[in-house]
């Protein structure tokens, strides 16, 4: 062996593991942004499961999705003992402000008595909340944690979920587009 | 000396002995008690499928856990939901389907094997693979050396 190609192999020996070990500094960096925790749907794209289940402010009453079919509208699920679910209450009551679109709850695991103290105290965005007491409309659609929001366009399909806490800046940035869309490809269709 | 050995050494014995054999007898007597309060079928080979489909399926709050394993109130409806769908006569591929309809792959615990999971599936035999290149080379180069070991009385001599 002559000492030329030792000399390279010696660099190697040191630019190797250096490389290695910046490409795994790349990846840790760039996995850090990443967002482990939101699972991403199966649902969307899909149309939205249809539900019965009693109104959370009155028993006898039933509400169901049906009577929203041919409109868009949110699905939100949320709960009293939600902590995620009070951070983004304001935000769900502005955007009922706003009279943009139906906000339909579903009040998922709660009691009934302390889900309408809140939002007696809280304010009701909700054009209805349904009681899903049992969890079995929330396994229809997915969810594994509140708050979740779901929103369906008017051919009754999910079109897409936020999973956590709303917020405006994530309304205007993932809802009110795909809203506007929504209403400009209706409007197309029937004018 | 081995009179006294026994003595002493004797009641530990008894009492590690005593403690095994009631914690074997308590894990044989138990497991269809691991998962619900009451065993969920009367029928033990439902019970046994139900226990094994619940461990195929991951809790969704707590990432790490199947709903066998999980105390959270979703993973409780999973398995309630699980035993609805076996009572109703479901298949085990349409039981899992059901889950991943709503759930996506990741509520399966064991990934599936699809284009997107072939690394995952790889990973170890590509580590390995790398492993025994290494070795391999390691081992060529070693042999190729000159053997210089002054206490090698094959070389050393004249």
């Amino acid at each position: 062996m002559t000492s030329t190609p030792k000399s390279t192999r010696g660099l190697w020996r040191y630019l190797l593991p250096a490389a290695v070990l910046l490409g795994l500094v790349v990846f840790f960096y760039l996995s850090l942004g990443r967002d482990m925790q939101t699972l991403p749907s199966p649902l969307i794209g899909k149309p939205a499961p249809q539900f019965e289940l009693p109104s959370l402010a009155d028993p006898a009453q039933s509400i169901s999705n049906r009577e929203l079919a041919g409109r868009m509208y949110l699905l939100n699920v949320w709960g009293s003992w939600c902590v995620g679910c009070r951070q983004e209450h304001d935000t769900l009551v502005e955007i009922a402000r706003r009279g943009e679109i139906p906000i339909l709850g579903l009040n998922w695991k709660d009691e009934r008595e302390a889900a309408q103290h809140w939002l007696r105290s809280l304010g009701d965005p909700y054009i209805a909340s349904a009681f899903d007491d049992e969890g079995r409309v929330a396994i229809d659609w997915g969810v594994y944690g509140a708050p979740e929001t779901f929103l369906v366009d008017a051919a009754g399909q999910i079109i897409h979920k936020q999973i956590g806490p709303l917020d405006l800046q994530i309304w205007e940035r993932d809802f009110a587009p795909r809203i506007r869309s929504g209403r400009s490809a209706a409007g197309a269709a029937n004018p | 000396m081995k009179p006294f050995m026994r003595t002493s050494m004797h009641p530990r014995l008894a009492c590690l002995v005593a403690c095994l054999l009631i914690g074997g007898m308590t894990l044989a007597v138990n497991p269809a008690y691991a998962i619900d309060e009451a065993p969920a079928f009367q029928d033990q080979a439902m019970q046994a499928r139900y226990e094994r489909l619940a461990r195929e399926l991951r809790c969704l709050v707590c990432r790490s856990e199947t709903i066998a394993d999980s105390n959270a109130p979703l993973a409780a409806d999973l398995r309630r939901q699980l035993r609805e769908l076996m009572a109703a006569g479901q298949s085990d591929a349409q039981i899992l389907q059901y889950m991943t309809d709503r759930y996506g792959d990741y509520v399966l615990y064991k990934p599936p094997l699809v284009p997107r999971t072939w690394l995952l599936w790889s990973a170890p035999f590509l580590l390995l693979l790398g492993g025994v290149a290494t070795a391999i080379v390691v081992i060529v180069r070693k042999s190729r050396l000159p053997d210089t070991d002054p206490s090698d009385p094959g070389l050393g001599a004249p």
